[in-house]
């Protein structure tokens, strides 16, 4: 039978803090750390994290996402990162050459519905973010896109990118993975690779699930 | 007005002794387009709580830079009393809804969302009694499931006095025939109140006794909780 | 930090008050000529007035050879920047309906003795309460107006079914006098009575409605903060001590 990780809930103890880094998810209380959410510690010697198992995206600088661009504005964009905070893309981020904004329509370069892999490349305290498409980004045209619970994305890359890149290499699809729980897909086996996506979003907190993956993507 | 026997032989008319609570039920996740969601029954009453959020707020005005608010809606269906209820808020529901916001809000860090918003819909499906409690139960297994950060869950109960007998958990006929109901909802493992409304008459010392009774339920409630939380994601 | 916070960590507050200090309480009977009965309260500056309004009516059915009693708040927006015009929201919904059981719970008024014909006609007291100005502390000064009100209530003579308003038989049967005392916790101090700038920093308050025999008619816990098991009971016997300062200003 498959094993289950031991999961915490919100105000239950992990361990004592000991001098070390508190990570995402957790809290200290008279120098002891609690979990805030239902989810898996992971505990090292440096540093206290739990992993939720459910939860809205809530984007970190560096972070590589998938957005939809929602409204354009002057001198940018703003961009649906699937989170409670809408980002922002400014058109020096964007554009490298440049632009006259009192002739130019920016909306050639990005349009409204266009879906774009992107950086989050700051995030305020009151959460007020930007992106940029320097980098690895790119504007990502057919295919298709679906979304999952974004604390499940870091099962669905694996260790190493082991994960993905398995179902990569057995469907021949291209795949990009948003941390954002948003995933764009294309290629011809494109539902095998949902199915084997979605299987993982299920299953994630067991043991033996890339047996299990293995075994659907040979079907 | 008169007296109405409510124990009888050291028993109530459910055949329940005074410290002893109705039959529970907890089940997560019942609401699949929620964000989080529970449905909780103790007796004859049963409620379904649905959170959705941390989302953006509107009106933009609204937002708060520094944190994030937690709205609260309490309501009950038509059919869900003897009477049928007439559809919309009416004064009672309106101040529940915001009792219930008052007994989650220390439980949330609301400043890990700023300028966004969390809604829990609570929703009476069936009442006989501690029905504002039991929409805190499951309000509470609501937010963990969705993610919401929290300090503790948070865990409620009623208390009473009926026939001068102090008790647990009282259902609707003991509601409405108490000398006195206190609504109680802590934060277990900080062992902080995070309400307390008492209706009726009552010594200091009767309150002093009856939040002891109130603190014992809900740590047992506490662990059923938990519980529920904890079979969502048991193995396969 | 406010200053209001910094000024109570050192034992202090905004206006020099102790802890458990009340502002100055100002209490005007009879002050509406059109009510059966009426009560003007002003603690500091915190102004409310209480009108108390007597109609027929029919009982409910299963309390048939009762009067009935209806409180109702209005938040004036005349009162406050705060306060916006329409029905009543949350807050003055929540403030009628614990004024309401304060008076309720503790049987002040003799509701057996308001019943003209049984199951057909008895008296139904309206209290209507008004906010004039916010400055903290709403719900104790609505609470003591309402008592002060109801003390101060007569019931007008009837006749072929017709109320002779301005006419009347009798005092209102009214034979306890219940007083609220919200106790507000900031930090680890609690202070009574406390002025909006106290309010807005307030951790959270409980309230507590004392009857005469210090028995306990009401509690209704507000605001965002939790009580530790031990300070309700201090909250308690603040409360049972100070409700019987304020007792002594209604009649």
């Amino acid at each position: 039978m498959p094993e289950v990780r031991p999961i915490v809930l919100p105000g239950e103890l992990i361990e004592e803090k000991k001098g070390r880094k508190l990570g995402r998810n957790v809290y200290e209380e008279n120098g002891k750390v609690f979990s805030k959410v239902l989810g898996i510690p992971k505990v090292s010697e440096n540093e206290i994290t739990v992993i939720p198992l459910a939860g809205v995206y809530f984007p970190r600088v560096g972070d590589k996402v998938i957005g939809i661009i929602r409204e354009i504005e002057v001198a940018g964009w703003f961009v649906d990162i699937n989170s409670p905070y809408v980002a922002f893309l400014p058109l020096a981020e964007a554009v490298e050459e440049y632009i006259d904004l009192s002739r130019a329509d920016i909306s050639k370069y990005y349009d409204i519905g266009d879906v774009i892999f992107c950086r989050i490349s700051k995030v305020t305290k009151s959460k007020i973010v930007q992106v940029s498409m320097r980098g690895s980004s790119q504007k990502l045209v057919g295919g298709i896109i679906i979304k999952i619970t974004p604390s499940k994305v870091p099962r669905v890359i694996g260790k190493n990118g082991s994960m993905i890149n398995l179902i990569k290499n057995k469907t021949g699809c291209k795949i990009l993975v948003g941390q954002n729980g948003l995933i764009w897909i294309e290629g011809k086996e494109k539902a095998k690779a949902v199915e084997a996506i979605l299987t993982i979003e299920k299953k994630s907190h067991i043991y033996g699930l890339t047996e299990e993956i293995e075994k659907l993507l040979m079907r | 007005m008169k007296e109405v026997e409510l124990i009888k032989n050291g028993k109530r008319v459910d055949g329940r002794l005074p410290e002893q609570m109705r039959e529970i039920e907890m089940l997560v996740d019942v609401v699949t387009r929620a964000n989080g969601s529970a449905k909780v029954r103790f007796g004859n009453t049963l409620i379904v709580a649905s959170v959705y959020g941390p989302k953006e707020l509107y009106p933009k005005y609204l937002q708060e830079p520094e944190t994030g608010i937690l709205r609260c809606r309490y309501a009950m269906a038509p059919f869900s009393t003897e009477e049928r209820k007439t559809p919309g808020p009416d004064r009672r529901s309106i101040e529940l809804s915001k009792v219930i916001r008052i007994a989650l809000e220390p439980a949330i860090f609301l400043e890990d969302f700023p300028r966004a918003v969390v809604d829990v819909f609570v929703e009476v499906l069936q009442a006989d009694g501690s029905t504002r409690v039991t929409g805190i139960n499951a309000a509470s297994l609501a937010l963990a499931c969705a993610g919401i950060p929290l300090r503790d869950l948070v865990s409620a109960c009623s208390v009473g006095k009926i026939n001068d007998t102090l008790v647990v958990d009282l259902n609707g006929k003991e509601d409405n025939f108490s000398q006195a109901d206190m609504s109680f909802a802590m934060l277990p493992s900080k062992d902080e109140i995070s309400l307390l409304q008492m209706d009726g008459l009552l010594t200091k010392d009767e309150i002093k006794r009856l939040i002891e009774i109130a603190k014992n339920a809900c740590k047992k409630i506490y662990e059923m909780q938990k519980q529920a939380l904890r079979e969502k994601y048991k193995g396969e | 930090m406010t200053y209001a916070l910094e000024l109570i960590e050192k034992g202090k507050r905004i206006d020099g008050r102790k802890f458990d200090e009340f502002r100055p309480i100002f209490l005007q009977e009879g002050v509406i000529k059109n009510a059966e009965g009426s009560a003007r309260v002003k603690i500091g500056e915190t102004e409310v007035i209480a009108g108390v309004k007597l109609e027929l009516g029919t009982p409910f059915p299963d309390t048939p050879e009762e009067g009935i009693l209806i409180v109702n708040a209005e938040f004036s927006p005349l009162a406050s920047p705060d306060f916006e015009p329409g029905p009543p929201g949350e807050d003055a919904i929540e403030l009628a309906r614990v004024v309401d059981r304060g008076i309720r719970e503790s049987k002040c008024i003799e509701l057996e003795k308001l019943c003209l014909i049984p199951r057909e006609k008895v008296w139904c007291v309206f209290v209507d309460i008004h906010i004039i100005n916010h400055q903290g502390n709403l719900l104790d000064a609505s609470a003591l107006a309402s008592i002060a009100a109801l003390r101060n209530a007569k019931i007008p003579k009837v006749e072929n079914d017709k109320i002779i308003r301005g006419d009347f038989e009798k005092q209102l049967p009214v034979i306890f006098k219940p007083i609220n005392i919200t106790v507000a916790k900031i930090g680890n101090n609690f202070i009574l009575d406390p002025l909006l700038e106290e309010e807005e920093i307030a951790n959270s308050k409980l309230s507590i409605c004392v009857r005469d025999d210090d028995k306990i008619c009401g509690m209704q816990k507000q605001g965002s903060g939790t009580f530790k098991f031990e300070e309700i009971e201090k909250a308690l016997d603040l409360a049972i001590e100070k409700s019987k300062e304020l007792r002594k200003l209604v009649k």
